[in-house]
């Protein structure tokens, strides 16, 4: 086994990592948005709304990730609709990352003083424009570093599809393991290859966090 | 789908309960070592052991769990799967354990150890009598959590073969094709796992909070 050999291993496994980033993005762009939505829905007057999400919270944050995939996958054309691994994967990603970006969200929007809605109040702004232009701008500088360190955990989860048969890096690896039967090199590889863009990524959140937290 | 085979399915909660308790149990052990190394006072033990602390988050549980499962074996190392899932999250689990405890650790203020030293405990008495009661009340509903996270990575087990719950779920749902049944029933049993844990952190970290008087 020498070098040249297992460089070739980690550049085998890029299309699977371009493959893992653009379900990180799919699901983290259709996730964190409903995310926003279910954490102000989530305290509703209206009580079947807030039952409802709370349902879907729940439950996004309490099945293993795997289950939620297989569910999709395995579990839907029990009803006849069939879903490809791409369409499957990305609704267990998005759910799972709504699910807990919602709590990320809501505890980040309650740690707005009420001081700053009283104030709000008194300088006569409507209620949407409070939430506009006092709540979110702050209760954001208080969520992006947590929903960033979020993002770089659904990057890792990616790998999970690989039992639905969707090509990223992981599945990837284990063909070229079955293969070559270099299982060894060959998931180093794949751990070189996650590594490579959450060690960076994990420095970037750090920097980021103590950036917006400079003032606070 | 008839009771039997969920029956069949929910017989894999012992698996499941197996590899998260066992798991969880030498990670907290390991936990102590890690928290240990990352405070230590000598300046390369630190170093090595933030590496490895960082090394082992930056990559997915699968990859690690694939590595000791079929990687090791190809080296000559071989564990069974239920072996191999128990090596891979005891060590995952003693990181995250060992982050845990360190963060309890700095809450806890260097006063107290100061204060042990110059009433002259010994290290073991420090350790036991006064570090550790208060780390464990501030860390323990982190440790659940934690643990809670460890029962849902307990389903990445059976895409080596451990025969947990989701494994058997994903092998009902190929020979019936009642896929969702299999899941949604396997889902209830996570979640109903979970439950009595989150439970019992609220009531132990009131009951510990009261005990100790602290607000």
């Amino acid at each position: 086994m020498d070098l040249i050999t297992w460089f070739g291993y980690v550049v085998e496994l890029l299309p699977g990592l371009w493959k893992a980033v653009q379900l990180t993005v799919i699901s983290l762009a259709l996730g964190y948005p409903l995310a926003l939505l279910f954490a102000v829905l989530i305290d509703s007057k209206i009580a079947p709304i807030r039952w409802i999400i709370l349902v879907l919270v729940e439950v996004g944050r309490g099945l293993p990730l795997l289950v939620l995939l297989y569910l999709f996958y395995q579990g839907l054309p029990q009803l006849s609709v069939v879903l490809s691994a791409l369409a499957s994967a990305v609704w267990a990603f998005t759910w799972s990352a709504a699910a807990y970006a919602t709590e990320i969200i809501r505890s980040s929007l309650r740690s707005v003083g009420s001081g700053q809605r009283e104030a709000a109040n008194a300088i006569g702004l409507e209620d949407r424009d409070q939430f506009r232009y006092v709540i979110l701008p702050q209760a954001a500088r208080i969520a992006i570093p947590p929903l960033l360190g979020l993002a770089i955990i659904m990057f890792q989860l990616t790998s999970l599809a690989y039992v639905i048969a969707y090509s990223e890096v992981m599945q990837s690896a284990y063909f070229l393991g079955t293969k070559t039967f270099n299982y060894f090199p060959v998931f180093l590889a794949a751990a070189a290859v996650y590594a490579s863009v959450t060690i960076p990524a994990s420095a970037l959140v750090t920097g980021i966090e103590r950036r917006l937290s400079r003032h606070v | 789908m008839d009771a039997s085979t969920l029956w069949y399915i929910a017989q894999g909660v012992v698996w499941t309960v197996a590899i998260t308790v066992l798991s969880f149990l030498i990670g907290a052990l390991g936990g102590v070592g890690v928290a240990g190394a990352r405070v230590s006072a000598r300046r390369p033990i630190r170093i090595v052991a933030r590496g490895v602390v960082d090394l082992i988050r930056s990559v997915p549980p699968l990859v690690w769990l694939f590595i000791v499962y079929f990687g090791l074996a190809e080296l000559g190392l071989r564990f069974s799967p239920f072996q191999s899932a128990i090596i891979t999250f005891a060590i995952i689990a003693s990181v995250y354990l060992g982050e845990i405890y360190r963060g309890g650790l700095a809450a806890l203020g260097a006063g107290q150890i100061e204060a042990a030293k110059s009433i002259g405990l010994s290290r073991p008495d420090l350790l036991v009598r006064i570090i550790a009661p208060q780390v464990v009340r501030t860390v323990s509903p982190s440790m659940a959590t934690y643990g809670i996270g460890l029962l849902k990575d307990s389903a990445l087990a059976s895409t080596i073969g451990v025969v947990e719950m989701t494994f058997r779920a994903n092998q009902v749902a190929q020979n019936t094709g009642q896929g969702l049944t299999a899941f949604a029933f396997v889902g209830v049993i996570y979640l109903l796992l979970s439950a009595p844990v989150g439970i019992w952190t609220r009531r132990f970290d009131a009951r510990l909070r009261e005990k100790y008087l602290v607000a």
